[in-house]
Parts: C-alpha cells; structure tokens; sequence
C-alpha cells in the first residue's frame, strides 16, 4: 500500500534532519526505525510507561504520542543528544550508575530525559519534587529509590560543578 | 498499536482550520495535543479520515486576563497555564486541577481546549470547567458562538459542538470575591492514571465569616461532569459548619447515578464521592478563611 509522504525538517541532537514520512509513523518510530537513534525505547505506544520520553523544545514529552511530522520545524533531543559532545556520559547518567538506579535498563532513557528535564528548570529539587518528575515513568526493577538517589546526587554534583 | 492511515492536514490559521471541517465534517478530528486522541488512534478506538493538526496556529495559543474571566486559547499548553502566577491567582481552581492532569510529560503537550472538547467524564478540566460555569467559544467559517459548560457536556465524550465547529477558546470565570478559597482532590489507583471520582469546590465567604457564594461538582460520577447549584446554594448564609457541609455532600452524592468497571463499584463510587466532596468543600472554606 502506497501512502502519503510529507516532507519534514527536524532538528534532532543538534543534527537537521530531513526526511519523507507516512502521517501515522510515530516520533518515535522514526527516531528509532529510520534515524536509528535507538536509545530511545518503546514500551506501551499509549503514552502510560514513559519509555519514549524524548525533549521538544527542550522540554520532556512522549514521542509515542505524537507523530513524526508534528515534530517538522521543531528541536528534539533523545538520551544520546544527553551525553557530553566527547561521547562520554554526563554527570545525571553517571549518577545512574553511581546510585545503581537501573537494573534491566528499560526504562532508563525516559527516566533520563524526565529527570533533565527536572534539574534544567529545578537544579536543587526536593525528593517530593524528583518523584513528581519520574512519576510518569514507569520501573519495574528498581523500586525507584535509587532513581531518586542518582537525580539528588547529579543534582548536587552539578551544584558543586557550577559554584567551582 | 499503530495508527490506521489518514489524511493529514496542518492548519495555518482558524479560518483554514474551519474551511476544512466545513469541507470534511465528520471524517475530520481535530488534534491538539493528542495526548487522549493518539492513544485511541494506536488502539483503533478512532480510525479518523482526516486529522487536522491545529498545534501550529499561534492565535489559538494566548492567556488574556479580563475584568471577570481569563480567556484560553484552545491549543495552550497545560503547562503553559499550569506555571501562570497571575492565572492561578485568578482562577485558583484550575491551577490545582491541573497538578492532577496525567504527568509533566503529557501537560507539556496536552492542551487546555483538548481536554475540554474530549470530555471524559473522569477528566480534571471538564469539571472545573462545569463548577466555575466556563464558557466556550465555538468557531464555523459562518460565525462564532459561545455555549455555557451545563450546555456543553452532553455525554461521555461528546459535547455541544457540531462537526463542523472547532473550539477556538475557554473562558473561565474569575470570582471577584477578596475571600475566595478552592480546592480539588480525587482518587485514583496512582497519582496521574484516569480518577475514579474527582471532586471540586470553591467559595466566598462575607467579613463575617459567612458563606456569600458557592459551587462544587463531582467527576466520574454520571455521564458528564457534574455541578450541584442548588445544593451550593444550601451552603450560603452559613458558616459551613461540619453538619451542614456533610450533609450536602451527602446528598450531592446520592444525586449522582455513578457506574461500576473494573476498579471501582458504584456504591464504592458514591461512598468516596461524599466523602471527598466534603473535603473539598471544608478544604476551599479553610483557604477562604485564612484571608482573614
């Protein structure tokens, strides 16, 4: 079957992107399928587990619930867009592996994104804060206590960062 | 879980927006946020002929304070109006409902005018939007017109607008009223998922103390979102005492023919709607009184 294709312009990572897609292929399909940008995962496709949690415009959203083209003209980072420009993990992703707060690794892009989101507009959130950020993300590992703890600790990391 | 394929068509305007729905009628949806419609499109709940994308129109996206209510545009972000000092200082009660709309991830592209045109039942802003007595402002390429929420709701899921009519803003009353409290809870299995009940108050009180103005409603309870007027009004002229707040709770809650599903009985439905409509009520009475 022979669909529609619209032309799109994104700018993922800080690459321009573009591309021709179907009106139904997901963000994050085609971040994943296409652009092969597979740090991203794919959990529920109905915008309940969080897996897919990408930045528009900087700010944290589900790209299981929008479609490709909706993003045309628009900034998307995924996890990978997080790391340091070197490649190297960034002070939160590090936190995660300080605070062993992954275990099978699911859900750990959402979380990522959910939690940067967080420290980009809140640099010293509460624990109450840092739940009600991750609160749309789901982990069946750890039992979320040592999420909260790698959030706190990149938190204060950045702070000590910042003030030296 | 991937969507049936459809035609797509980006509005550049309301005009645009409305020329199509002329055109299309009822093989058009209309995609806000699309935080509620995707899903059901993944699901093929809604297999829609056209979806008309009206996330670009910057007219539709504006919070404009006038002398006795804030008007929305339809496609403003949750989170847009969620972090609006001057907004939540004029319409309390939205700003709460909003801190129980899904997560950050979906307020930051859920829109205020979606939620209200989706009309879930169990939804936060329909029932702010029933209590307060909201407006809504509907726009064909012929003319515009403005219906009342009572009018609006009409059943799960549908609403007052006809297919050829896009929803161009809300506005929302704001009470005059120095002494001004509100307040809103709700219950569900975890914070963010869909409500079983969700109850919402707010009220004035006179410098003696005295209730001068009131309104409260129930989500999840009926068909629509639901407002008991006259069992707010019962309110005035007390001092909302706890007898007579129960009391009213307890009969908005008998009022209300709630049904049962999977995680919650009617009557577990009823109980819970009593007890968390008095809640809201004393809740909003507590806030009013500290502007002593």
């Amino acid at each position: 079957m022979s669909e529609e294709l619209y032309p799109i312009e994104v700018e993922v990572n800080g690459v321009q992107r573009t591309a021709r897609v179907p009106a139904r292929l997901s963000l994050v399909d085609w971040l994943r399928e296409d652009l092969r940008l597979t740090g991203t995962h794919v959990g529920c496709e109905h915008g309940i587990c969080g897996a897919c949690s990408v930045m528009l415009d900087g700010e944290p959203v589900r790209s299981c619930l929008m479609f490709a083209f909706q993003a045309n003209g628009h900034r998307v980072t995924t996890v990978e867009g997080l790391a340091q420009p070197d490649g190297s993990m960034s002070v939160l992703q590090d936190s995660f592996c300080q605070a062993h707060a992954l275990q099978c690794g699911y859900c750990t892009p959402g979380m990522l994104i959910a939690a940067q989101g967080l420290l980009n507009t809140n640099p010293r959130p509460t624990d109450l804060q840092i739940r009600e950020a991750i609160g749309g993300n789901l982990c069946r590992c750890t039992g979320y206590q040592q999420i909260v703890d790698a959030v706190k600790q990149a938190a204060s990391r950045l702070s000590k960062e910042t003030a030296s | 879980m991937k969507a049936a394929p459809f035609e797509y068509v980006r509005a550049g305007s309301i005009g645009e927006a409305c020329e199509v729905l002329q055109r299309e009628g009822d093989a058009v949806k209309v995609v806000a946020g699309g935080q509620s419609l995707i899903p059901m499109m993944a699901m093929r709940l809604v297999r829609p002929g056209w979806l008309l994308d009206i996330n670009e129109i910057a007219a539709l996206k504006f919070v404009a304070m006038d002398k006795d209510a804030v008007r929305i545009g339809a496609c403003t972000r949750q989170s847009t109006v969620e972090r609006d000092q001057e907004l939540a200082a004029r319409v309390p009660l939205l700003r709460q409902a909003l801190a129980w709309v899904g997560h950050i991830q979906t307020r930051n592209r859920g829109t205020i005018g979606g939620s209200i045109v989706h009309a879930d039942p169990c939804a936060e802003l329909p029932l702010v939007a029933r209590v307060l007595g909201a407006r809504m402002v509907l726009r064909s390429t012929a003319a515009a017109r403005t219906v009342e929420a009572d009018a609006f709701f009409s059943g799960p899921m549908m609403t007052a607008t006809d297919a050829n009519e896009c929803l161009e803003e809300v506005q929302w009353p704001a009470w005059g009223e120095r002494r001004t409290g509100s307040a809103f809870t709700e219950i569900s299995n975890r914070h963010g998922d869909f409500a079983m009940v969700s109850a919402a108050a707010q009220l004035s009180l006179g410098d003696d103390g005295r209730c001068v103005r009131a309104a409260f409603g129930l989500g999840g309870m009926g068909q629509t979102p639901l407002a008991f007027p006259q069992l707010a009004q019962r309110l005035v002229g007390t001092r909302l005492e706890d007898e007579i707040v129960k009391s009213v709770a307890h009969d908005a809650a008998a009022q209300s023919d709630p049904g049962s599903d999977l995680f919650a009985t009617a009557a577990y439905r009823r109980h819970l709607a009593g007890v968390l409509a008095a809640r809201v009520i004393s809740a909003a009475h507590a806030q009013a009184g500290s502007k002593g």
